[in-house]
């Protein structure tokens, strides 16, 4: 088959926080280096990002990495890795004046020094007071981000190809993944990118659930793109609800909000978080802040006519404040909720915010597999970084403020070790026909003419199941039960159809293509999701109510073929410090 | 409710029509939940979109004579039979979906980073607060387009005059006490058409959805202009 084909030295999928910064690395250090992302750069989801980056800079009071460090692996519930958590928390302080220094808009203290505010699950000197270590941007703070690293990656003179959806990775005759096939969004034509090594930067797949904070674009598209390749997806049962979206919606109201003072009350105007976090309060890690607000609705404390929310006090911080820390949330809230915040409580309820999981990679970026006898191996050339990766930084439960870290430091480090990778490896393989069938065959398949299912009637019917049967709380008969209809809408998604054939800036082809990759990653978090026979983080089970550190202190890894699951091991021992042993988790 | 959307796929049409939905209403119903009722009708209708929350910025349309983000414009606040069209002045590539390239070309142009030419700190290149919130209202941008799709200066010349969205940014480095390129940044905008094609008629202003003020940008930057000449 003869594709056109292009050829350079780094393939990034993805134009996120984590694919610009690594695109960065590589253009800076004169790579020819290409960026493929189905939407332009800047309308990547990394733009919502609201409360701030994570790092211990002491700007408002005394802070330590390894204190951050500590906070990170408690919030993990004891399921990250701590080697790459050490080095994530070393790593943001050096990462932040990097990114101030590309031009990021910081708030700002009288000293002229970058603003942090308080957020969840952050303490001083090893579980004490509360710190403050988010670095803000007033409550935009990933659209500053995203927008500046965009805007460096143009002075790079980085290659974008802008709307071009990635359908597979493609691999040589070895069996060496060397680029992606990818299709050209304006005309419907598939190009063939070839290069030296590619990273895998997608982001998140919340649409899998029907209530999200996720954009229409976060649909897992290179983490099924990993399964499909045969790598197997870490810890995807590790689904993050953020207790605060709007009520109904789901658009995210920051954790800021609270970081600034405000806090969450229930029909009786109870501040219910005092009864679940003594100390911590509306601070506590967002699973437990999740867990609370879920049972105070249960427990019939929900406000409203159907009691099926809770709200979230800010009238009492005053105007100047919410003005100048939080004029977005003021906006979303004017407009998606209808009531100024200045004012009156915003309506909320938790909503599906962010996979913990993902293709596993070590501290580099590097796509990590089992090799059998408790060895790992490296997939030649191939990394991920950013939420669709899993370097383990963050377990069981991520912290507020560390996702925007993540995507930043473990971008930056993939762009730098691809960098010696490409001098190690000078030479472009070429897809083996075979490889290239395979990819073609998945875009071809959606040509199928005739009756069948309509691709929107099985995507909404899918992510109304991923809600009932894999959401905050969950049971092994209700998990069974989603695996079984999820299974059903397995079977049934080769019998959908389009009806549309066209080809230029076909989006119900975008969305059919989207739907098989959600249809993969929702299958490894209810398959995951159902084996673990207990509460971690995230994952909370009421007939397993409690953490079980004897038989599950250890990663899930799902495999597509045969819905297979194994394990491997937490890695306890971090890079110069002592290890924090598991302990209670109490805030 | 009536909604009526401009038609038009190359692969099949030969010229563009308008044609109606009848889509079912509900509290809150922004436009793009009405898009995506037309969507759910009829796949072959394409429209950009993605964040549905005002700030990824894909998808700007022309709703009723006037460029909207179509996620954050209550369906409340428009007038029936809905008349949705692409922002005007651009390349229609099918549907509402409109090619944006001369738009990010313009973006390009005015070199949007920060240029910092003394030596890096090792800690953060200091800012009072004071100068931070000169960036207010500038660095929200999220390039949709809206303001520079109305501007009818930008209509006629939209390969030689950067139009409001790109002289927002290029105001954006030149207030920020950090950036060093302010020589390079005024030069590079003489000229006829770069910056002076601008004639304030405050489209920009009027249509902007995160309440951004283009016009004054632009003043701003005449403003720094004179003071340099002088």
């Amino acid at each position: 088959m003869s594709l056109p084909t292009r050829h350079f030295d780094a393939l990034i999928i993805g134009a996120g926080g984590a694919g610009l910064n690594a695109a960065l690395q590589l253009a800076s250090a004169e790579l020819r280096v290409a960026v493929v992302s189905k939407v332009f750069p800047t309308r990547s989801h990394t733009v919502a990002a609201q409360g701030g980056v994570n790092a211990a800079l002491a700007n408002m009071m005394p802070d330590s990495w390894h204190w951050h460090m500590f906070d990170t692996v408690k919030g993990s519930d004891y399921l990250g890795d701590q080697d790459a958590i050490e080095f994530m928390c070393r790593e943001a302080i050096p990462t932040v004046y990097e990114l101030e220094h590309a031009g990021v808009p910081f708030s700002r203290l009288d000293n002229g020094k970058i603003y942090q505010r308080p957020f969840g699950g952050q303490s001083q000197n090893f579980g004490g007071d509360q710190a403050a270590r988010t670095c803000a941007a007033a409550d935009r703070t990933g659209h500053a981000i995203l927008h500046t690293l965009y805007q460096q990656n143009i002075r790079a003179r980085t290659h974008f190809f802008d709307e071009f959806f990635a359908i597979d990775l493609v691999r040589d005759a070895e069996g060496v993944i060397c680029g992606a096939l990818v299709l050209e969004i304006e005309t419907g034509e598939p190009l063939l990118i070839e290069s030296k090594a590619t990273l895998l930067a997608t982001g998140g797949c919340g649409q899998v659930f029907r209530t999200t904070s996720n954009a229409h674009i976060n649909t897992g598209d290179g983490t099924a793109m990993a399964l499909r390749a045969g790598i197997p997806l870490m810890d995807m049962e590790f689904f993050q609800f953020h207790p605060t979206g709007i009520a109904g919606k789901g658009m995210l109201i920051t954790e800021g909000t609270r970081g600034e003072g405000g806090y969450l009350i229930n029909k009786d105007g109870e501040r219910f978080m005092e009864r679940y976090a003594p100390r911590a309060k509306d601070l506590a890690s967002r699973d437990v802040v999740s867990r609370a607000i879920v049972t105070e609705v249960k427990e019939g404390r929900g406000c409203g006519e159907h009691g099926d929310y809770v709200m979230l006090k800010l009238d009492h911080l005053g105007e100047a404040v919410i003005s100048k820390r939080l004029p977005g949330i003021r906006e979303s809230s004017k407009i998606f909720a209808g009531c100024d915040p200045v004012i009156e409580p915003i309506p909320v309820f938790p909503t599906a915010h962010y996979a913990m999981g993902g293709i596993p990679t070590d501290r580099f970026g590097r796509v990590a597999m089992p090799a059998g006898h408790g060895s790992e191996e490296v997939v030649a050339g191939l990394y991920a970084a950013g939420e669709c990766a899993c370097a383990s930084v963050h377990g069981a439960n991520r912290l507020g403020g560390n996702s925007l870290l993540d995507i930043l430091v473990f971008g930056r480090l993939a762009g730098k070790d691809i960098i010696d990778f490409v001098r190690e490896n000078p030479y472009q393989r070429t897809a083996d026909s075979a490889s290239l069938d395979w990819a073609m065959a998945r875009l071809s398949r959606w040509d199928q003419k005739g009756q069948g299912i309509p691709v929107q009637e099985l995507r909404a019917e899918f992510r109304k199941c991923m809600e009932d049967h894999a959401g905050v709380f969950r049971t092994e008969a209700i998990m069974s039960e989603g695996v079984e209809k999820l299974r059903e809408i397995r079977a049934r998604l080769p019998e959908a159809r389009l009806t549309d054939h066209s080809k230029v800036f076909n989006t119900a082809r975008i969305e059919a293509l989207e739907l098989e990759n959600m249809v993969d990653v929702g299958f490894s978090i209810a398959v995951s999701a159902l084996h673990r026979q207990e509460s971690r983080g995230a994952h909370s089970r009421p007939d397993h109510p409690e953490r079980d550190d004897q038989s599950w202190l250890k990663h899930s890894l799902y495999y597509q073929d045969g819905d297979r699951m194994d394990y491997k091991p937490v890695r306890t021992k971090p890079l110069t410090v002592e290890s924090f042993p598991p302990k209670e988790r109490v805030y | 409710m009536r909604i009526s959307v401009y038609r038009f796929n190359p692969d099949t049409d030969t010229k563009p029509r308008m044609q109606d939905y009848e889509v079912k209403t509900f509290q809150g119903m922004m436009l793009r939940d009405a898009l995506l009722e037309v969507k759910k009708q009829d796949e072959s209708f394409s429209f950009r979109h993605s964040c549905g929350e005002g700030v990824c910025g894909s998808d700007g349309v022309n709703a009723n004579g006037t460029n909207v983000l179509a996620c954050i414009t209550p369906i409340s606040e428009l007038k029936t039979p809905i008349q949705v069209r692409p922002l005007p002045g651009r390349p229609v590539i099918r549907d509402l979906v409109v090619d944006m390239t001369q738009f990010y070309e313009q973006y390009r142009a005015v070199k949007p980073y920060l240029v910092r030419k003394d030596p890096l700190p090792e800690q953060e290149i200091p800012q009072s607060p004071a100068d931070r919130d000169k960036l207010d209202g500038l660095y929200e941008c999220i390039l949709c387009g809206c303001c520079s799709t109305a501007c009818p200066s930008f209509w006629w010349n939209p390969d030689k005059f950067h139009g409001p969205a790109a002289l927002l940014q290029s105001w954006r480095f030149l207030a920020d006490s950090r950036d060093q390129a302010t020589e390079e940044r005024l030069d590079a905008l003489e000229g006829p058409y770069k910056l002076f094609r601008c004639h304030s008629i405050m489209n920009c202003v009027e249509v902007c959805p995160k309440g951004l003020n283009p016009t004054r940008a632009i003043g701003h930057i005449k403003e720094l202009m004179l003071d340099k000449g002088l």
